[in-house]
């Protein structure tokens, strides 16, 4: 009994990657797994929410139109602080990123149906970091794109801060070139960990309480002290899902800004 | 000694950062709590910058955190 409950009660577990339509194209795996498949309802439920809430649009807008517009005004002007008027060319991309992230995150903290079998398990595609280190490489590819676009070379003025004194004008670009390397680094360690971390804590409490419950009527009680602390964890990580969508949204922004202006 | 208890040590070692990260966090709030109840009218406008130095602060901790489950998992 106590044997079966350990085993599944593995923090780590909720982290795998399951196949659930195995495919093979000359011998790579690309198979739809449960990432996918989370990554995907997801999509779909950001376009569901945002064509609902666009839906017969009204000058007195109802319930779902007014949640669509107050979300799209927190992250206009999250960008237009960031970046200016002129950075509201990147809207769609961070409105995109936010939403995205956003409801993956949310996605993940829904309770999982039990008995269904295990690809079929509540997943959270930001928890693994080649979903956030892709997402945060988009971000500096368009930065470094845009920027080369738009400023040419004088882009490279990024790395030579200006009021520099000669003599510091070997050490200095070489600082700013470690800190532009180690940006999407941080971006996709900072969303992933997050996500890890929320997730590890709320399984590691859920397998006190089946232990605690399994330990027989004269400690079972006490089940109820994890069990509180795991609804105090868990409004904590509805919050950190959306501050650390948040955070990713306007990081990249601060982010993009640098493409815009170079010289700082 | 015990490969598998030195890899739990190290854990709890590499856990020791947090200690850090969460004397820094208690920081930006405090100063920023002080200076919003000095000038509540500038306290709005700073909010964006509050939360990307309480980002910025909680990167640190989860690093530590990433080597954590390094040790434990990966290694």
């Amino acid at each position: 009994m106590t044997a079966a409950l350990a085993t599944l009660a593995g923090p780590m577990e909720q982290f795998e990657i399951l196949d659930i339509i195995h495919l093979d194209l000359a011998g790579m795996n690309i198979s739809f797994t449960n990432a996918s498949l989370w990554m995907l309802i997801s999509v779909v439920a950001v376009s569901v929410f945002m064509f609902a809430a666009t839906n017969r649009a009204q000058m007195v807008p109802g319930k779902m139109q007014s949640a669509g517009e107050a979300l799209y005004q927190f992250i206009a002007d999250m960008l237009r602080d960031a970046c200016g008027s002129e950075g509201m060319k990147f809207f769609p991309y961070i409105f995109t990123l936010f939403m995205f992230i956003f409801s993956c995150n949310l996605l993940g903290l829904w309770p999982t149906i039990p008995g269904s079998p295990h690809a079929l398990h509540t997943f959270t595609p930001t928890s693994h970091i080649i979903v956030t280190f892709a997402l945060a490489m988009v971000t500096i590819t368009i930065l470094l794109v845009y920027g080369f676009y738009k400023n040419g070379l004088g882009f490279l003025k990024l790395f030579v801060p200006s009021g520099v004194p000669w003599w510091l004008l070997w050490l200095i670009p070489l600082i700013e070139i470690v800190s532009f390397v180690s940006r999407p680094i941080s971006l996709a360690i900072r969303l992933f960990a997050n996500m890890l971390a929320g997730h590890m804590i709320l399984k590691i409490f859920a397998g006190f309480i089946t232990a605690l419950l399994a330990a027989g009527p004269m400690v079972g009680w006490l089940a109820i002290f994890p069990f509180l602390g795991n609804i105090a964890i868990f409004l904590l990580e509805l919050l950190v899902a959306f501050l650390q969508a948040y955070v990713f949204a306007i990081l990249s922004s601060v982010y993009l800004n640098d493409a815009l202006h170079p010289s700082h | 000694m015990d490969v598998e208890a030195a890899k739990m040590i190290g854990a709890g070692i590499a856990a020791l950062p947090l200690a850090g990260a969460g004397i820094g966090l208690g920081m930006i709030f405090s100063s920023f709590l002080t200076g919003a109840f000095r000038n509540p009218s500038a306290a709005a406008g700073n909010q964006q910058t509050l939360l990307l130095g309480f980002a910025l602060t909680e990167f640190t901790g989860l690093l530590a955190f990433v080597v954590a489950i390094i040790i434990l998992f990966v290694v």
